[in-house]
């Protein structure tokens, strides 16, 4: 009875250990779901060809989608670095500039990211539409290929 | 045994019923609310409604696992198994939205963000809840001492209630795709008042869910006592019913 109290209080103490060490300890600096483009320039040539995931915002102006290839290219910064990513990836319905986007994917010894995933990450936010706005929604030129062809 | 059990004392089918066609019509008012009279979202259009049925099943996987654990307390304060039932009831409740949360939120994801799953941090912690939930289901098939039983239940409900606090807390501890909480100022006041609408919706169907399984629980016991008792029961008459 005794040894049995015992073991459960190791438990329990075991427990709110692990736990405490999840909300306090170093584990969120370990546990990283995908490093800034500034994070991944800082690794330098060790990042060159290592599987990783990036994620930043995509700079206004920098997309350049080829629907016919299926190409995308565009920057992705995190305010403090900017790194260029390719993408043999037809874009997500939300993917447009300014949108938080994470890729999967490695960099090249070119400094260009090559993404083999592309997720777009979405803020918080939900508002209609101001009046007359229009969204950049580039994937609705794939439906149109497909439509004419 | 002193367990308390007293079938009169089973809530009343009627009152139940009663309760049932209240939160179902609420429900299809709320969600036709929600489909119809809010304007479609800037940048995800028309799929931005999945959020009615996507966020209230979040709320009430987490609030089911808490309310499993209150009842596993009260039933290592009063050893009084009526406790132990109505957190399993709970449970069971509990299991059904938290798969559909995952799933309403996997279909929520293919189009908006371009995959149906990845491990972030939030998303794993929310599937670690729903095997918490199978697990602690279970586990209670594989005794059949009541007692026993009830306080193993309640050791994994506390479990069980510390993830629901990771889930909840996983969006601002780690970096994940899932977005943060919103609040009412990050969201649009139609869509906060459809979403509320529904999340008291949600809320009631798990009401009438756990209540209805724990009368079912209740009910099953009894049979379970009387066939027990009779089996038990010296056969003076000498006739075999």
């Amino acid at each position: 009875m005794n040894a049995k109290r015992l073991v459960l209080l190791v438990g329990a103490v075991l427990v709110l250990a692990g736990f405490g060490y999840l909300v306090y300890g170093g584990i969120g600096n370990n546990l990283v779901y995908f490093l800034t483009p500034s994070e991944l320039k800082a690794k330098g040539a060790a990042a060159i060809d290592s599987p990783v995931r990036l994620g930043g915002m995509v700079v206004p102006g920098s997309v350049t989608w080829n629907a016919e290839a299926i190409d995308l290219r565009f920057r992705m910064t995190d305010g403090k670095g900017t790194i260029e990513v390719h993408a043999r990836k037809a874009p997500p319905q939300m993917f447009r500039d300014g949108q938080g986007v994470v890729v999967e994917g490695k960099l090249t010894r070119a400094g260009i990211f090559d993404a083999s995933n592309l997720m777009v990450k979405h803020s918080n936010e939900y508002r209609p539409p101001a009046p007359g706005h229009v969204p950049q929604e580039m994937y609705r030129s794939l439906v149109k290929e497909a439509g004419t062809s | 045994m002193g367990t308390g059990f007293d079938a009169a004392r089973v809530l009343r089918p009627r009152g139940l019923q009663f309760f049932g066609w209240f939160a179902l019509l609420f429900f299809l008012a709320s969600q036709a609310g929600g489909l119809l009279l809010t304007p479609p979202d800037r940048d995800m259009g028309h799929l931005q409604k999945i959020m009615y049925v996507h966020v209230p099943s979040a709320w009430m996987s987490l609030l089911a696992y808490a309310i499993v654990f209150g009842f596993g307390v009260m039933f290592l304060w009063k050893r009084d198994l009526k406790w132990d039932l109505m957190a399993a009831a709970t449970a069971e409740a509990g299991i059904v939205f938290t798969g559909l949360a995952l799933l309403t939120g996997s279909i929520w994801g293919r189009p908006t963000w371009g995959i149906w799953w990845t491990w972030d941090a939030r998303l794993t912690s929310e599937a670690v809840l729903f095997i918490m939930y199978a697990g602690y289901l279970a586990l209670r098939a594989m005794t059949d001492d009541e007692m026993r039983r009830a306080r193993w239940s309640a050791a994994i409900a506390a479990l069980g209630f510390l993830n629901t606090y990771i889930v909840y807390m996983s969006v601002r501890w780690w970096r994940t795709l899932h977005q943060i909480q919103s609040s009412p100022s990050t969201v649009d006041p139609q869509y906060v008042l459809f979403l509320r609408l529904n999340a008291f919706a949600f809320l009631f169907i798990l009401i009438w869910f756990a209540a209805s399984r724990y009368r079912v629980a209740r009910l099953t016991r009894d049979i379970e006592e009387s066939v027990e008792e009779r089996a038990l029961r010296p056969q003076t008459e000498g006739v075999h019913v």
